[in-house]
């Protein structure tokens, strides 16, 4: 992988912030934009540009066709069965709720258990509060050990006869553990549940396979993959998609409309009312073009390379903290140092034009896990240098010394 | 954009010293503010009599921007009446918008002037005066 070649693909990495060359440490939070997916989304509109699904007229058709086939490279990207199992949406949020909202409203009862983690993000939290608010059913936590990991016998134990979904993270945006997805999706299946994940966070670096992991549910976003914002997609099992109501109506989604009655479309459209994010998901077909063109495997190892020497020369560090496991980590290093709030810590590091998030990173019952108010994070991606990870450790330093002996 | 403009060492001072930390036992009313796209939060208490804010402390957790102001915003207010202490947080407003204000007797705040070259930390330092705005017009 010639890292050179792909950093001249990025433009907005060529540029200086506060008078230095910019380290952009944050792409966990959202990546940035190769020339190829900027093309992709400002060709479609200057030259095929219309509302798909409904033009008898040519661009009608370019439209649709561009929109259908970044369809069709989302699900053999994931190795979905069919593209009819891909429904667009906004993003790994919407994906989420769309699930809770439609299934999970509908199955849960009073009795029934929801089984998440207490490392998910909020979007993979608050829908299941919503879900066991509305409906009855129990919201219980498979237990965090002493590294933040969870383990198969406390998944064992959570899952029982009763729950009926098992939502869960496959890789943390904090703690940049990967889960064991396929493990836990057996114990789901065997209890009678289903599995959901949020693949926000592993589908940018890992192959992901929806089949060999037999999950029901997948939901991920393209911003944090080289795509554009505003467009991500949920993979369904056909069975349950099939039988699932839409949350959205209107436009686009229907069969026939009478004055009191009417009927959907098939999956996935009956799921994407209104005209959709057409650009967007051509966007979303360039970044996998762009991502498929260097290899996953390739951009999977040069993400666990960068993390693994972060861990290590962070490590040394003194007074730096790292939260979460040391090994298997993808693409993503959460610390703090001491006596510096994260904030102050991601203000000094902007000023020498590196970008990291400061926060509590939406997983406020993470941070009472951890005994913090807010973090900081650094995260790598395709385009990022052992070199960049030595000025973050020199800034780091910097701004221990600044905020140690800088005041008397 | 130059950290020790940020930075200054009256900041730091309030940070590392802060004063009237900690919980009052008396107080007239308490008012909790969070700033959730951070994570920091304040808990102001106010002891307020006749029209005067006669004593205020605080406890939180947040950045050296929001706790130095949150020091210094106590400082500040005591023996202030009301009409005066909303002014001066109308006043620190305005300096957060990149006005000249001039706090004669009131050095420290005018050193957190240069947060308003960091739009992103803006919200941090208004925390506590915004909890301060609230307390007292509860009371009204």
């Amino acid at each position: 992988m010639n890292i050179n070649a792909i950093r001249e693909q990025f433009p907005i990495l060529h540029q200086e912030i506060n008078g230095h060359p910019l380290v952009y440490l944050d792409s966990a939070a959202s990546s940035q934009k190769p020339r190829s997916v900027i093309d992709a989304v400002s060709k479609y509109y200057e030259l095929d540009h219309a509302n798909v699904h409904r033009g008898v007229h040519s661009l009608g058709s370019r439209a649709t066709d561009a929109y259908e086939g970044a369809r069709e490279k989302v699900a053999k990207f994931i190795n979905a069965p069919s593209p009819e199992q891909i429904v667009f949406t906004r993003g790994t949020t919407t994906a989420l709720n769309l699930v809770a909202s439609s299934y999970a409203r509908s199955i849960c009862r009073e009795g029934d258990e929801i089984v998440i983690t207490q490392m998910e993000h909020h979007s993979n939290l608050i829908p299941w509060q919503q879900v066991a608010k509305a409906t009855g059913a129990t919201l219980k936590y498979i237990p965090l050990q002493a590294d933040g990991t969870i383990s198969i016998a406390d998944a064992e134990a959570t899952i029982t006869s009763n729950t009926k979904v098992v939502s869960v993270t496959y890789v943390s945006n904090v703690l940049g553990c990967v889960n064991p997805i396929k493990e836990l999706a057996a114990i789901a299946h065997r209890n009678g549940a289903i599995m959901v994940v949020d693949g926000a966070q592993s589908t940018p670096h890992m192959r992901v396979d929806v089949q060999d992991l037999d999950v029901d549910f997948y939901a991920f976003s393209g911003h944090k993959m080289c795509g554009p914002t505003g467009i991500g997609a949920l993979y369904g099992r056909r069975s349950l998609l099939e039988n699932m109501e839409p949350i959205e109506f209107g436009g686009e989604m229907i069969d026939f409309v009478e004055l009191y009655d009417s009927t959907w479309k098939e999956i996935p459209y009956r799921f994407e009312g209104g005209t959709p994010i057409i650009a967007g998901a051509v966007g979303l077909g360039a970044a996998i073009d762009f991502l498929e063109e260097i290899g996953m495997e390739a951009v999977d190892e040069h993400a666990k390379q960068l993390t693994k020497y972060a861990y290590d020369v962070l490590s040394n560090v003194d007074g730096l903290t790292i939260y979460g496991p040391k090994q298997d980590r993808v693409g993503l290093v959460t610390f703090n140092l001491d006596e510096v709030h994260p904030h102050d810590v991601a203000t000094v590091l902007d000023t020498k034009g590196i970008a990291v998030r400061a926060g509590h990173h939406c997983c406020q019952p993470l941070m009472r896990w951890l005994n913090v108010s807010a973090t900081a994070r650094a995260s790598f991606y395709v385009y990022n240098t052992t070199d960049e990870i030595d000025q973050l450790v020199e800034a780091l330093i910097q701004t221990k010394e600044f905020f140690g002996y800088g005041i008397e | 954009m130059e950290l020790n403009d940020l930075y200054r060492r009256v900041i730091m001072d309030h940070y590392k010293n802060p004063r009237n930390r900690g919980e009052m036992q008396d107080e007239s009313v308490a008012i909790q503010l969070n700033n959730p796209t951070c994570g920091d939060r304040i808990s102001l208490q106010l002891q307020l009599e006749n029209g005067v804010v006669t004593d205020a402390r605080y406890t939180g957790e947040g950045c050296s921007i929001s706790m130095s102001s949150a020091s210094m915003m106590t400082e500040a207010v005591k023996g202030l009446k009301y009409e005066e202490a909303l002014a001066l947080a109308e006043r620190f407003s305005s300096l957060m918008k990149g006005a000249d204000e001039e706090f004669e007797e009131l050095e420290d705040i005018e050193a957190l002037s240069g947060v308003n070259k960091f739009p992103a930390r803006i919200k941090c330092a208004t925390l506590a005066w915004n909890a301060l705005r609230k307390g007292i017009e509860s009371q009204k």
